[in-house]
């Protein structure tokens, strides 16, 4: 396993690293890179555990080959306890005191906006890893932050593909209100209406993050009859909103569409009491069967004693995207750092994947399936990848999104 | 139609049996001791988290497991209630209840990394409730049984209260400790153990409550805060020290939310808080509470001398000024940031000093004022396109005008109901904040406001926040020891000597607070500034303890303290939280050290120890003024 | 017997008006009348007594006149101005000094800022934010502490003050507004018995210089009847008996008052 990544990093990085030569002289003597990692680990610690793990997992391997550039990479982890105002805290502390290299991390898509705007005010790169928002990189998007997940859009598209092909006129929509599920929300509706039109939406409800107050919610939304769910809220909420659900039989004879609920960091807490039958995005573990993802899959499992999470992945791809701009930039020049992250190809435990130029958004993908009932635990089934560049706006439109360009 | 509002109430009635079960518990242990336990939401995170464990290992499908694993959780937090009493109650009844509040909010940060410790981060999901595993048909919708069965529970310990209340001694005992406190003294009651048993009760009270939400919703770190902000809502509306009351209340604020839900969905938290505002306004001593007898400045000794700063101390200070204006010539950035920061929140504290020590007023909800001047800067970029400079000017006046609505209502109460007040109007400045998402982006707070281009460097920043923030400081205290600051510490001292020397007691106290609101707006617009971003957390309730600890770590009594404790505290708890993984649990020990060891603060301590070196004639009563 | 001359009483008496005219003053508390129907006055430059056994309605009476209680009703007239209902401020505004059973000071400061405070009031200038208070009015403090006897303390503490020294800087507060009436409840309560007699002494001294009416309530009843120029008697919120302190101590309904309950002097 080190040895193959070993050897992709140096099939990746090779022409960079050669022509780079000089500037990795010059960086040798100046001590590991830092990297500066702002995530909300004991607000979120169900994704979160799992990311920073998935992350030490592509870090050791990373300085077990000899880092990027002749330089060890170094993770200074602060934790932003999921408010924004503590992201920028340390943003601002970990450029100026740490003086890191770069920015990474953001959880929730308000924290992850914050960062953004803070990256763009002291020009430094911002890799945001998991912050869903499309504000991330098209209405707010600027030059210093890239993102690796796919997008509400992306995911809201993916899910309207099939939500389409659902006999359902009516909907309610239940998000928790803040960025994430607002944009969520937005994208959903304008995308299913342009998809059927003839759809109408008939409930929403909004409760704050943490905070839904599930058995008032679920009668709220009965009460206005839906043919269909839409859902976006997870961790929580999701658990509770659930099981109020199943004993007032929200869920029977509906069809459900939900973002982020086939991740198991949100489906195995439910266990035996998880929903059957809804049309999720996820991360089928342990069907998976790629050579990308076993390789990752065994290496976790050796390292943890423990199954990957999706947060698993998303940190363990974050870094090595980093560490691939790294050695595609040569140095740790934060402009350097960008341009290299523009059209950046890297290899994600999903397969290659790809920051796109036009607006800094990663092309990694995300599986689409349904929820199913499996020794009482919830699993995915009847899932296929859906590969992230299939499901943006053309590029006219994404430049009409993103007014920094 | 009429189905829904039916179900709704239903589950309206649902949600208040746990409110109830935590507010009453608060309220008994408010009517005995005197003290609004903050802890309490804790007590009933606990009571669910022991729950969760207990209920996991007694077998989660056996009746006998499962509820027995409830009331043993309930029984253990009881438990944690006595050693909470003995260990740091028991040796703060006497202190001002500000110190009592703030001690309390120092457990909550214990018992918050006690839990994290213990069970970890990850959410924790309970079993259902064998037996009530199912539901019924209710007015045409499914209604689940546990749910009926929370509803009776509500009604069922109100009546065993009621009992335990009329028919024991002990509840003779606790109700008339509630009504006179002395005449149990009197009596010859063992007031210790009946004080710690209460403590006992109520914590019980509000473990069960936590316990029975286990089939019902996930135990989380988080429960604490939005419980105990809840309970406080549900206690006050209620009136403080009537279980009855309580009951009311938690039904009124759980048939509100169900409804909320429905009528209004963006608006279900400003609407809890506007409730609670329009109860005390029309009954300040809540619906079914009666007016404290002579409990205004009950305890707390008289106020001590003020005098203004000797040529000396005048002196450290000028020396301390100009160090500041010097530091960007020598310091690094992330040094300048810091400074930035710790000047700012000298303005703050000074802010809410001005109301709290002159005034005597204590504000639990000062970080509204701090959070609109905020917001004031960042709605006037994002709204009105304005560079930094109006921004800034228009700030204040936001916080301010709020100071002068809000005040209105709070300076016609006094003690442990005006913080109260302060802390549910800064909890709707903070909900509306919070939920506006279409005027203040909600949770996603304010991005983009930076400085003008000559402002953007550090030390230019630097340069303009110490400017404004050390006139602000030498104009609050210029006021101290103005006619008005006279008026207004006559109207602390003697509210009724006041009165019979002419002075409006009231109007002095609300322009005292509009104006202390004013400042608090500068400092939040220069922090707006600085971080370039706005969030409702600014006005949330740790930001307001923030800046009472400030105050508390100074000296109330003291003009310098604050500026002296602003310095201590940022600079401490930013320390704090880089060195150690379990920094609440550290900063809530030092606040509850603070409070039991250093009632006075550390300026109040530190001339304590020099008029005590310089044998001064009258040592209690002088404090000589000092201020950097 | 007492230390204004009669013929200070007298001319005072011929020259003016009462200051304080009180007409069918009454006030119920749950049905229980504690003032009903009290009616008296007092001239300018001269000393009252109120008295009356526990529970006659003498503290009622008085918050009544300071504005503390707002009347059922009746009439109180100050110089021939109502000032019925009126808040405490405004009647001291209207020109009523008046000094507190438990004594009330300003703890955090000193004498001579107390007297300050008081003078700041008078002038309208509370609502000044800048300039500093202890530079206001220092000349006329110090000389109202110097009437009362207190100038040489006038930079301590009030909170360390003796309690005689304390009621003296209340008196000297209470006279910074040049009041027409003072007001005293109880004033030598809680007084060793030469304090109580210097106070009274210097209050009567001083009510007589400069004419102004006192009103004061009082259970020593050495003080009423060594500083008093007339005696009101309150029982059961009735007003019982009126006139000089010989009269009041002769009148039958009186000494059954006070002999029935044992009392008469000291009964605090």
């Amino acid at each position: 396993m080190t040895i193959d990544r070993r050897s992709f990093l140096a099939g990746a990085s090779a022409g960079a690293t050669i022509i780079a030569a000089p500037s990795l002289v010059r960086a040798q003597g100046a001590g590991p890179i830092k990297v500066g990692e702002i995530n909300s680990y004991t607000a979120q610690p169900a994704f979160l555990k799992p990311y920073r793990q998935g992350w030490e997992l592509a870090l050791e391997q990373i300085n077990a080959g000899g880092g990027v550039l002749g330089r060890k990479i170094e993770t200074i982890f602060r934790d932003d306890a999921g408010k924004p105002e503590d992201a920028v805290r340390h943003a601002g502390d970990l450029i100026n005191a740490e003086k890191v290299d770069l920015l990474s991390g953001g959880f929730l898509s308000n924290v992850g906006l914050a960062i953004a705007d803070f990256a763009l005010q002291n020009r430094k790169l911002y890799v945001a890893s998991e912050p869903l928002s499309d504000a991330v990189v098209w209405a707010k998007g600027n030059r210093y932050t890239f993102r690796l997940r796919p997008s509400t859009y992306m995911q809201a598209a993916m899910l309207v593909e099939e939500a389409a092909k659902l006999p359902a006129k009516k909907w309610a929509i239940v998000a928790p209100n803040y960025e994430y599920g607002q944009s969520a929300v937005k994208w959903f509706k304008d995308l299913l209406k342009k998809a059927k039109p003839d759809v109408e939406f008939v409930a929403e409800q909004f409760p704050a993050l943490g905070r839904i107050d599930a058995g008032a919610t679920v009668q709220a939304l009965e009460a206005s009859k839906p043919d269909a769910i839409f859902n976006v809220t997870f961790g929580g909420d999701l658990t509770n909103f659930v099981r109020q659900g199943n004993t007032r039989g929200l869920f029977e004879g509906r069809t459900v569409v939900s973002m982020l609920t086939g991740e198991p960091e949100y489906l195995d807490p439910l266990g035996a009491e998880a929903p059957v039958g809804w049309i999720v995005t996820g991360y089928p573990h342990a069907d998976l069967k790629t050579p990308e993802h076993t390789k990752f899959y065994e290496a976790y499992k050796a390292k943890f004693g423990d199954y990957p999470r999706l947060g698993s992945i998303v940190g363990y791809d974050t870094m090595n995207s980093i560490a691939a701009a790294l050695a595609k930039a040569g140095s740790t020049d934060t402009e350097k750092l960008v341009d290299a992250l523009k059209g950046l190809k890297f290899s994600s435990a999903f397969g290659t994947a790809e920051y796109r130029a036009i607006d800094h958004q990663s092309t990694l993908g995300a599986f689409v399936g349904k929820t199913a009932l499996k020794d009482g635990k919830g699993v995915m089934v009847d899932w296929s990848y859906r590969d992230g560049a299939k499901y943006l706006p053309s590029d006219a439109e994404v430049k009409l999104l993103r007014p920094a360009g | 139609m009429i189905d829904l509002i039916l179900n709704q109430t239903l589950n309206g009635l649902a949600s208040a049996s746990s409110l109830f079960l935590v507010a009453s518990g608060l309220s008994i242990i408010f009517g005995v001791t005197r003290i609004v336990n903050f802890a309490h939401g804790s007590l009933y995170m606990l009571g669910a988290y022991l729950a969760w464990t207990l209920v996991g290992r007694f077998g989660p499908t056996d009746a006998l497991g499962f509820w027995g694993g409830v009331l043993l959780a309930a029984v253990l937090t009881g438990l944690i209630g006595v050693v909470i009493e003995v260990l740091i109650l028991r040796r703060i009844y006497q202190a001002p209840e500000l110190f009592q509040l703030l001690a309390t909010f120092g457990v909550v940060l214990m018992l918050q990394d006690v839990a994290l410790g213990l069970w970890g981060a990850e959410d924790k999901i309970g079993p259902r409730a064998p037996g009530f595993k199912s539901f019924v048909i209710l007015f045409g919708n499914r209604f689940p049984t546990y749910e009926l069965f929370l509803i009776a529970v509500g009604p069922l310990v109100l009546l065993i209260l009621w009992l335990l209340f009329q028919k024991t001694r002990w509840g003779t005992l606790v109700r008339a400790a509630t009504q006179d406190r002395e005449m149990v003294g009197a009596l010859g009651v063992n007031q210790r153990l009946l004080f710690t048993s209460v403590f006992a009760f109520g914590s019980m009270l509000a473990g069960l409550g936590g316990a029975l939400q286990l089939p019902r919703e996930a135990v989380t770190l988080h429960m604490d805060l939005s419980m105990i902000s809840e309970a406080f809502v549900v206690v006050v509306v209620g009136g403080l020290g009537s279980v009855t009351g309580a009951y009311l209340a938690a039904v009124l604020i759980g048939i509100l939310h169900a409804f909320g839900i429905l009528i209004f969905p963006k608006i279900t938290l400003v609407l809890v808080f506007l409730v609670m505002a329009v109860v005390l306004v029309v009954k300040p001593y809540g619906l079914m509470g009666k007016a404290p007898v002579g409990h205004q400045r009950a305890h707390g000794p008289a106020e001590p001398l003020l005098l203004p700063a000797d040529g000396l101390t005048k002196l450290a200070g000028l020396i301390g000024l100009i160090i500041l204006a010097l530091a960007p010539l020598v310091a690094p950035d992330h040094i300048l940031l810091t400074l930035t920061e710790l000047v700012i929140f000298a303005l703050f504290a000074a802010s809410l000093h001005f109301m709290m020590g002159p005034g005597g007023m204590a504000s639990f909800g000062h970080a509204a004022y701090f959070g609109l001047g905020a917001y004031g800067a960042a709605l006037a970029v994002k709204w009105l396109g304005a560079p930094m400079e109006p921004a800034l000017l228009l700030a204040p006046f936001l916080a301010g005008i709020a100071g002068v609505v809000f005040g209105w209502f709070c300076v016609r109460l006094s003690g442990v109901y005006l913080a109260m007040l302060t802390l549910a109007f800064a909890q709707i400045a903070w909900a509306t904040a919070f939920q506006s998402v279409d005027l203040t982006g909600g949770d996603n707070g304010i991005l983009g406001v930076w400085p003008s281009a000559w402002a953007v460097s550090k030390p230019a920043y630097y340069y303009l926040t110490l400017a404004v923030c050390a006139a602000s400081i030498v104009a609050l205290r210029l006021t101290i020891f103005s006619p008005f600051g006279y008026g207004l510490r006559a109207a602390r001292d003697n509210p009724l000597r006041a009165e019979a020397i002419g002075l409006d007691v009231v109007r002095i106290q609300w322009v005292a607070f509009a104006v202390a609101a004013f400042c608090a707006g500068i400092a939040g617009g220069l922090f707006a500034f600085f971080k370039g971003s706005v969030f409702p957390t600014y006005m949330a309730i740790p930001r307001s303890v923030d800046a009472l600890l400030m105050v508390l770590l100074g000296g109330v009594q003291t003009v310098s303290g604050p500026i002296i404790g602003a310095f201590a505290y940022a600079g401490l708890s930013e320390q704090l939280m880089k060195l150690t993984m379990y920094w609440r649990f550290v900063l809530g020990l030092s606040i509850v050290l603070l409070v039991v060891l250093f009632p006075r603060g550390l300026v109040g301590a530190g001339l304590a120890l020099r008029e005590r070196w310089r044998k001064e004639p009258e040592p209690a009563a002088t404090l000589v003024e000092a201020r950097p | 017997m007492t230390a204004v001359s009669p013929a200070q009483i007298a001319s005072a008496v011929a020259a003016s008006e009462p200051v304080l005219v009180v007409r069918d003053l009454a006030k119920s508390f749950g049905g229980v009348r504690a003032v009903d129907g009290v009616s008296f006055s007092v001239l300018p430059g001269t000393m009252l007594a109120l008295i009356g056994p526990n529970g006659a309605g003498k503290t009622t009476c008085f918050n009544m006149l300071n504005g503390q209680l707002r009347p059922d009703g009746g009439q109180v007239l100050l110089a021939g101005r109502p000032i019925t209902g009126m808040k405490p401020r405004n009647v001291w505004r209207m020109g009523v000094g008046r000094t507190f059973q438990i004594t009330a000071t300003f703890t955090s400061m000193t004498v001579r800022e107390n007297v300050q405070m008081a003078l700041i009031s008078h002038a309208g200038e509370i609502w000044s934010p800048f300039g500093r208070a202890r530079d206001r009015h220092r000349e006329a403090a110090d000389a109202l502490l110097a009437q009362v006897g207190m100038a040489a303390q006038a930079e301590r503490a009030c909170g360390v003050l003796a309690y005689g020294d304390l009621k003296r800087v209340e008196l000297a507060v209470a006279l910074a507004n040049q009041p027409k009436l003072l007001l005293m409840d109880e004033p030598t309560a809680g007084m060793a018995p030469r304090e109580r007699i210097e106070l009274m002494a210097l209050t009567a001294d001083i009510a007589a210089a400069e004419g102004i009416a006192v009103l004061f309530t009082e259970h020593d009843m050495d003080v009423v009847f060594t500083h008093s120029d007339s005696v009101i008697v309150l029982d059961r919120g009735r007003l019982i008996a009126h006139g000089t302190a010989e009269e009041v101590r002769q009148d039958p309904n009186v000494r059954a008052v006070y002999l029935g309950t044992g009392a008469t002097s000291g009964g605090h």
